[in-house]
């Protein structure tokens, strides 16, 4: 690599001074609320692009996950624990229930893994109605209050950005770390060549089944952080919409990339929120803006945005050169 | 002590038996060719001694220790590799990252979340070494998906030569390739030592009477004929089932 900043570079230092000066520009506190719901949906993203983009491994069960972590802190916190108390609770209950999640739906690959997992999602989202005594039913819970770590005031909605940017941070650089260790290279090999990683020696049910624990780790971190920014869940959260629009997320910002389900979860939450101000059908736009997705760049929006820069880069360049030798041919 | 013993080893799929009580025994150092006309069931032998199957009855023994109950993957580390006909490798890595993955699925460091795998120069030097065995060194960095067929096989024997076995499994090393690759790929199996044993299964009997010791032959799951070369090929088993004459 030369020592020069490449052009990637400049743009994820520019990308970062945004996201810290992000409350100072924002025109209000709704945009950066709005913004503060991208950032933890991206990291409810990066943790199904585990599975997705580097397992192989599609689920149409994420949003149950992430309703149970929501549903366990907000009972817990209901039960008058203290935050901390909650958010660890929530997190050894959710990771709990990934496991055993993990455990059932590993026993099929492909199309079975789908269905097995959308039909834990729709079981969560069947006791989340039902089982009033525990979830609220139609109720829901509330939450009354947000906590204030390290003294930051959570109420404030710049307070509230800032540690969801922290996490989210904390987020990029462990999935950063783990794609390019050796174990995200055993990930992705079970993603190519199931048979022949067994035949080199490894594990690949349990490949599998920690990855699923990790992306369960990161869909509870995002879970928790939903819950203390809407202050209440229903089960409305752990729909199937749900599971299929972080699922969109990554496959329209581009799985296996870094940056792709990032820009998936912007895309989502700009247009549900903002452009839905604007313009009453907006789950007709947020369509629209998929079948694009898939029929100009069916990789995601991130690489095929890529590709189409390095096309159009070569294009300007073999033109230039073309014009360069032409003006260089001696004069008859 | 036998570098691989197969005894009495039964599978049928349905109703259709594709191995019936073979038995097999290769020496340490040997190098075994195992022929039969198609649909004999030579590959589904190797996946039961791999395996990748289970069988139905009998037994596998890898240098003397019985292995039929050890799951495909820790047959890995005890000492076992193998190539595939079908050419099964990671067609969106480079050649080099393929190989790397045969020499990181016996390493601990498998696990390892923490590192970064091209940092790791102990596993990438190996892989050149392997690579420098099967003659590709050269273009280690370049995308699989660049590659011809034939450097492909090599790619294939240099990851199961990577993981330093015991028992080298080969199935059909030299399936589609042109003369001057097939070249190539016999010197590179020649120059692998003696204290590898190999197994392999091959069609192209002009290449794999020169390389190995003793035959067995296989038909209809069943072992026909056993011996040295000389005598498998005299064998009138032999001509009929198999050279069709």
């Amino acid at each position: 690599m030369s020592g020069m900043p490449s052009a990637r570079h400049i743009a994820l230092a520019v990308a970062f001074a945004a996201l810290v000066t992000l409350p100072f520009w924002m025109p209000g506190i709704y945009y950066i609320n709005v913004s503060s719901q991208v950032l933890f949906y991206a990291i409810f993203a990066l943790g199904l692009n585990i599975l997705v983009g580097y397992g192989g491994l599609v689920s149409l069960g994420h949003a149950g996950l992430f309703g149970i972590t929501a549903y366990a802190t907000a009972y817990l916190l209901s039960m008058g624990l203290g935050h901390t108390a909650a958010i660890l609770g929530a997190l050894i209950i959710s990771l709990g229930c990934t496991a055993i999640f993990a455990a059932l739906a590993l026993r099929a690959t492909g199309i079975g893994f789908i269905m097995i997992t959308l039909a834990l999602g729709q079981i969560i989202w069947g006791l989340a109605y039902r089982w009033i005594s525990l979830t609220g039913g139609d109720n829901g819970i509330n939450v009354k209050t947000r906590p204030a770590p390290f003294g930051v005031d959570l109420g404030d909605p710049s307070g509230f950005y800032y540690t969801s940017l922290v996490i989210f941070l904390i987020a990029v650089v462990v999935v950063t770390i783990f794609v390019r260790s050796p174990f995200g290279a055993a990930l992705k090999g079970t993603r190519d060549q199931p048979r022949r990683m067994n035949a080199l020696g490894y594990h690949v049910w349990a490949i599998r089944f920690w990855a699923c624990v990790l992306s369960g780790l990161l869909t509870a971190v995002a879970g928790i952080l939903f819950v203390y920014y809407t202050q209440f869940i229903s089960p409305q959260t752990t729909s199937l919409t749900a599971s299929a629009e972080v699922l969109l997320m990554v496959i329209a910002g581009g799985p296996a990339t870094l940056l792709g389900p990032i820009v998936g979860a912007a895309l989502v939450v700009v247009v549900k929120n903002v452009v839905s101000g604007y313009i009453e059908r907006w789950n007709f736009l947020l369509g629209a803006i998929f079948v694009a997705i898939v029929i100009l760049m069916p990789e995601g929006l991130v690489p095929g945005t890529a590709r189409l820069w390095r096309q159009g880069w070569r294009a300007f360049r073999s033109r230039r050169s073309v014009v360069l030798a032409g003006s260089a041919e001696p004069k008859p | 002590m036998s570098a691989l013993t197969v005894s009495k080893l039964c599978k049928a799929f349905g109703g259709l038996r594709v191995t019936t009580d073979v038995n097999l025994n290769v020496e340490p150092g040997e190098r075994r060719l195992i022929i039969g006309p198609n649909g004999a069931g030579k590959t589904t032998l190797f996946n039961l001694i791999t395996g990748e199957l289970t069988p139905d009855s009998g037994s596998v023994h890898l240098l003397d220790r019985d292995i039929t109950g050890v799951p495909s993957r820790r047959r890995a580390h005890l000492g076992m590799a193998r190539t595939y006909q079908i050419i099964t490798l990671f067609a969106r890595d480079t050649i080099v990252r393929n190989v790397t993955l045969a020499l990181l699925g016996l390493s601990n460091e498998r696990w390892n979340p923490l590192t970064v795998i091209d940092r790791n120069t102990d596993l990438i030097d190996r892989a050149h070494e392997a690579l420098q065995r099967v003659g590709l060194r050269h273009i280690a960095d370049r995308p699989l998906s660049q590659t011809s067929y034939g450097e492909r096989r090599r790619v294939e024997i240099a990851m199961a030569l990577a993981q330093n076995p015991k028992v080298l499994l080969l199935d059909e090393p030299f399936a589609g390739l042109s003369i001057d690759e097939r070249r190539d790929v016999q010197e590179t199996l020649r120059a692998i030592p003696r204290d590898v044993t190999i197994v392999m299964i091959e069609h192209n009997m002009d290449v794999a009477l020169d390389f190995a010791e003793r035959i067995t032959l296989l038909h209809f799951g069943k072992v026909i004929v056993e011996g040295t070369r000389a005598e498998v090929v005299a064998d009138p088993h032999t001509r009929e089932v198999y050279l069709g004459h």
